[in-house]
C-alpha cells in the first residue's frame, strides 16, 4: 500500500521559500483577486510587523471559513449567557443554527434556569415578509414569557428583518414596559459587515448598554476579576476558573461562557478585566474602562508557559505578596504534573510542523500550545480578525475605517459620574508601567511568529491546498468548513472552534489534554491506511484531447475522450 | 393573449387610463383581465364600481393555502375580470415581495390558462420600477408589452425615461418590448410635439394623446369609467381611440433611454426653460 502522495508544484525543499509559496498561491488568480489576496498573504517580520489586509470583504468563490453577523452576535457573544431567553426573529433555518452548535458548555447552579438547549424562533414566513413581522414577534415574546417567565429576553434579527424594516427596537421597548422584564433587541442582520466580527461588536454594544451595570453589588472577594472573550468551549472557562480559585482570585463574570444574566449585570464591579479573545470582546473591555475605570489586560490561558505568564501578570497587577506567592506555588504544583507528560510528548514530536487558521484569537493562542511540545508553526492566519489582532493595538489609529465598518455603531461612552472608580490611581498605574507592566496591551500574533513565516488572512481553499502540498504540515488547526478537505489530503485536522468532541484545552490541565490529543492525532497511522477507492480501482480514466483531433480520436473502451465541444480550438 | 403592463410616474393617471382603455377594449368584445399591482388596491375601482374587492394577499392571509380563483377575481364592467394584488400598510413589510407572491398565486390558480379565453391581461403597476418586486410583471415574460403613461411635465418624463432603463434590462434577456407612450395631457406648452419627439428619441411612438377633460373626474366620482358613465361624450371616444390604437399596434421596440443631458436638451428646445 502506498503512502498518499501530493503533487508538488514547488521544489520539495526542507524549508520552502515563503515568497515563492506566496507567488505560487497567487499564480492562478485573476489580476484583481491576486492583488487583493497579495495584501492578505504576508511574510512575517516580528520586529516590525508589515501591514496585512484584514477585515475586508471576502472574494466570492474562494470558499471562506467565515460566518455571518447574526452568527457572531447570537452564536458567539450572546448565546452562552444561559438564562437570557433568546429569540431569533427570522426564518426557521437561522433559528436552527443557533441551537447548541458551539459546544459552549454550562452547568447552572441548582434552581437556576438554562435556555441553552432551547431554540426559540419566530418562524417568519412569506406572510410576515410581505406584511411585516412585528406582530408575530410580539406574540412570540408574550408566549415565551407566559411559558418560561425569563429574567430577560433578547431579540436577534436575521437578514429579512433588516430588509423589510421590522422595528425590533420599538417592539423590545413596548414589551419591556408590558412585561416588566429586560427585553433587548440586536440588529445583527447577517449581511452587515464582512464577517461574524461585526456581530461580536453589535453584541458587545447591546450587552454593555442593556445589562452591564444593572447590579452594583460586588461579589465578596479580595481579588476580583472578569474573564472576557472566553466561551467555555469544551469546558475551558471551568479550567481557568478552577486555576484562578486555587490562586485566590474570584471570577465574577466570564463573557461569555457558563455565565448567567445576573453575573453579567454586576460585571462592572470587578477590579480587573482579563481579555482572552481580543477580537470579539475588546469593545466591552474598552467601554468598561471608560465608564467604570476598570483597567484591562490581555491574558492567555492556552499553553502552559502562556498560562504561567498570565498568572504572574495578574498577580503583579494586584500587587500583593500573598497572591504572588500563592500564584508561584500553584504554578509549581501544576508544572510538576504537567512536565513529564509534556517531556514525553515533546520527545516524539519535536520539530514537527503545524499550521493554524482559525478565529480571531485561537490562531495566535494555540501557537503557544504547539511551542510547548517543540512544534513549529509554518503558517497561521485568522478567519475574521482585524489588523490590530495581527500587528498589535499600536496600529489602531492607522486602521482605515471603510464603509463596511462604519455600518456598525460605535457607542459613545463617558465616565459614569457616580460609579467611575478606578481600581488603581494614576500614580499606581504609572508605577506599574514603569516596572514593565502594560495595559490594553495586545501586541498581536505577528510579533510572536518567526521571521518570514506566512501569515494568511481569511485563507482560501486553494491557498490551503497549496500550503499542504508545499509545507506538508503534520497537523492543522482549523474549522469545520475546511476540516474534511484537509483530512482528505491526509493531514490530521483539529477543529478549534468546537474542539471536535474533546477539550478542555485551557490552563495547565487543559494543556495536558491538548498535548495528549496532538500526540494521538500524530501517532495514529490511520491516514496511511486510507486509500481512496478511485486510487485502488479506477472506474474510468480521462484523457484530454485537442478539439481538432476529436474526429480521429480512437474509440478506446477504457480511455474516453472528454469532449469539450464548447472549448472550440482551446488547447485541451 | 396579449400581456400588457402600464407603468408611469406616481399620480400620472395610470389606473384611470388603464381602466378606461380596458373599458374600450371590452366594449370592442375583447375578454380582458386587469391585475392591480399596487398595495393600495385601487386599480380596479372604476371597473368594479367601488373598492369592494378582497386582494390576493389578504385572501391568502385569511384563507391560508386554500384559495380559489373565484375568491380573488371579480367580474367588472363589460365582462372584464378584476384582481387586486394588495399589500401591506404603508411603512411595513415588503410590497414588492407581495406582488411576486400574488402573481405566482394567480399563475398557480390558472388565471392565465387557455381555458380562460383571455384576449388581454393588463398589469397596473405602482410608480417607478423601484425594486425587484415591481419589476415582476416585466420579468419572466409575464407582461410582453409596456405602455408608459406620461405628460409633458419634466418629472413625468424623467420617470418614463427611468422606466425605459428597466425595460431595456429585461428586454435584452426576454420578450418584453415597449409599445409606446400614452400622453395623459397636463396642458403643458407644446406637450403633444414634445412627447412625440421624446417617443421618437426613445425609439418608440406616442400611441395616443389623451386630452385633459373634467369628464374623467366626473366619471371617477361616480365610480365608473368614462365609457360606462357617458358613452357618448368626447372623452369616451378618446379612450376608444386609445384602445383601438393598442389593439392594432405592431410597433414593439427595445427602448433607448436618453442620457440626462439629452433629456434636458429636449425640455429646453420645447421652451420649458424659457
Amino acid at each position: 500500500m502506498s503512502e498518499p502522495t501530493h503533487t508538488l508544484t514547488a521544489p520539495d525543499l526542507a524549508a520552502p521559500d515563503p515568497a515563492a509559496v506566496k507567488a505560487e498561491m497567487l499564480k492562478i488568480y485573476p489580476a484583481k483577486t491576486a492583488k487583493k489576496r497579495a495584501k492578505q498573504i504576508i511574510l512575517n517580520d516580528p520586529e516590525t510587523p508589515p501591514e496585512i489586509g484584514a477585515n475586508s470583504r471576502t472574494i466570492p468563490g474562494i470558499i471562506t471559513q467565515r460566518g455571518c453577523t447574526y452568527a457572531g452576535c447570537r452564536g458567539v457573544v450572546l448565546g452562552p449567557i444561559y438564562d437570557i431567553l433568546q429569540i431569533t426573529h427570522g426564518p426557521v433555518g437561522c433559528g436552527f443554527y443557533a441551537w447548541l452548535s458551539r459546544r459552549n458548555l454550562v452547568r447552572p447552579p441548582a434552581g437556576s434556569t438554562n435556555y441553552l438547549q432551547y431554540c426559540m424562533n419566530t418562524d417568519m414566513q412569506e406572510d410576515q415578509i410581505v406584511f411585516g413581522g412585528e406582530k408575530k414577534l410580539t406574540q412570540a415574546i408574550r408566549e415565551a414569557y407566559a411559558i418560561f417567565k425569563p429574567k430577560a429576553i433578547a431579540i436577534l434579527a436575521t437578514c429579512p428583518v433588516g430588509l423589510i424594516g421590522d422595528d425590533i427596537h420599538t417592539v423590545a421597548k413596548l414589551m419591556k414596559a408590558e412585561l416588566g422584564i429586560n427585553v433587548m433587541a440586536f440588529s445583527c442582520e447577517g449581511y452587515k459587515g464582512v464577517s461574524q466580527s461585526a456581530g461580536h461588536h453589535i453584541a458587545n454594544n447591546g450587552v454593555f448598554k442593556n445589562i452591564i451595570g444593572l447590579d452594583d453589588k460586588p461579589d465578596e472577594a479580595e481579588f476580583n476579576m472578569n474573564i472576557l472573550g472566553e466561551y467555555n468551549i469544551g469546558g475551558d472557562a471551568w479550567e481557568i476558573d478552577t486555576l484562578l480559585r486555587k490562586c485566590g482570585i474570584h471570577v465574577t463574570s466570564t463573557l461569555s461562557g457558563d455565565v448567567s444574566y445576573d453575573q453579567v449585570k454586576k460585571s462592572h464591579t470587578v477590579m480587573l478585566n482579563g481579555v482572552m479573545c481580543h477580537r470579539s470582546i475588546n469593545y466591552i473591555a474598552e467601554m468598561m474602562e471608560k465608564k467604570f475605570g476598570i483597567p484591562w489586560i490581555k491574558v492567555n490561558f492556552i499553553g502552559a508557559e502562556a498560562t504561567a505568564k498570565t498568572l504572574r501578570k495578574i498577580a503583579k497587577f494586584f500587587d500583593s505578596k500573598k497572591l504572588t506567592d500563592r500564584v508561584e506555588e500553584v504554578i509549581a504544583q501544576e508544572m510538576i504534573a504537567l512536565r513529564p507528560v509534556r517531556a514525553e510528548i515533546k520527545a516524539r514530536h519535536q520539530g514537527k510542523k503545524a499550521a493554524l487558521f482559525v478565529g480571531g484569537s485561537r490562531a495566535h493562542h494555540y501557537q503557544d500550545l504547539f511551542r510547548d511540545i517543540g512544534m513549529e508553526i509554518v503558517s497561521a492566519g485568522y478567519e475574521f480578525a482585524h489588523r490590530d489582532d495581527y500587528e498589535g493595538r499600536k496600529v489602531l489609529p492607522t486602521i482605515k475605517v471603510d464603509a463596511d465598518s462604519r455600518n456598525i455603531e460605535e457607542l459613545h461612552v463617558e465616565a459614569d459620574p457616580a460609579r467611575f472608580k478606578p481600581t488603581k490611581t494614576p500614580e499606581q498605574m504609572e508605577a506599574l508601567k514603569a516596572g514593565g507592566f502594560s495595559f490594553k496591551d495586545y501586541e498581536g500574533m505577528m510579533v510572536e511568529m518567526k521571521k518570514s513565516t506566512l501569515v494568511i488572512d481569511d485563507i482560501t481553499h486553494h491557498e490551503m491546498e497549496k500550503l499542504i502540498e508545499i509545507y506538508k504540515p503534520d497537523i492543522i488547526g482549523s474549522g469545520i468548513k475546511d476540516k474534511f478537505v484537509i483530512e482528505k489530503m491526509g493531514v490530521p485536522c483539529k477543529q478549534l472552534h468546537s474542539y471536535d468532541y474533546s477539550g478542555p484545552y485551557a490552563a495547565f490541565a487543559g494543556a495536558v489534554n491538548f498535548y495528549r490529543e496532538v500526540d494521538r492525532m500524530l501517532t495514529t497511522k490511520v491516514w496511511k491506511y486510507i486509500t481512496p477507492p478511485w486510487e485502488k480501482a479506477p472506474l474510468a480514466s480521462v484523457e484530454l484531447v485537442h478539439a481538432s483531433k476529436l474526429g480521429g480520436a480512437k474509440k478506446n473502451g477504457e480511455a474516453k475522450a472528454w469532449r469539450k465541444a464548447a472549448a472550440g480550438g482551446e488547447e485541451a | 393573449m396579449r400581456k400588457i403592463a402600464i407603468y408611469g410616474k406616481g399620480g400620472i393617471g395610470k389606473s384611470t387610463t388603464t381602466q378606461n382603455t380596458v373599458a374600450g377594449l371590452a366594449e370592442m368584445g375583447h375578454k380582458v383581465m386587469v391585475v392591480g399591482c399596487d398595495p393600495k388596491a385601487d386599480s380596479t375601482r372604476l371597473l368594479l364600481g367601488g373598492l369592494s374587492q378582497r386582494s390576493v394577499l389578504d385572501t391568502l392571509r385569511e384563507e391560508g393555502e386554500d384559495v380559489e380563483l373565484a375568491d380573488i377575481r371579480n367580474g367588472g364592467f363589460c365582462n372584464t375580470l378584476c384582481v387586486e394584488s394588495g399589500g401591506p400598510e404603508p411603512g411595513v413589510g415588503c410590497a414588492g415581495r407581495g406582488i411576486i407572491t400574488s402573481i405566482n398565486m394567480l399563475e398557480q390558480l390558472g388565471a392565465y390558462d387557455a381555458s380562460e379565453n383571455l384576449n388581454y391581461v393588463f398589469y397596473d403597476v405602482l410608480g417607478d420600477v423601484v425594486c425587484g418586486g415591481f419589476a415582476m410583471p416585466i420579468r419572466d415574460g409575464k407582461a410582453e408589452e409596456i405602455y408608459i403613461v406620461c405628460s409633458g411635465e419634466m418629472m413625468a418624463m424623467y420617470a418614463a425615461n427611468n422606466i425605459c432603463k428597466g425595460i431595456l434590462k429585461f428586454a435584452t434577456n426576454g420578450k418584453v418590448r415597449l409599445g409606446g407612450l400614452i400622453c395623459n395631457s397636463r396642458k403643458v406648452d407644446n406637450e403633444r410635439q414634445m412627447i412625440e419627439q421624446f417617443a421618437k428619441l426613445l425609439g418608440t411612438q406616442m400611441i395616443h394623446f389623451v386630452p385633459r377633460d373634467n369628464d374623467v373626474q366626473r366619471a371617477e366620482i361616480n365610480r365608473k369609467t368614462v365609457i360606462e358613465w357617458n358613452p357618448k361624450c368626447g372623452q369616451a371616444d378618446e379612450y376608444r381611440a386609445l384602445a383601438k390604437a393598442i389593439d392594432q399596434n405592431t410597433n414593439f421596440v427595445i427602448p433607448r433611454p436618453l442620457p440626462m443631458p439629452e433629456l434636458e436638451k429636449l425640455l429646453m428646445e420645447f421652451g420649458l426653460y424659457n
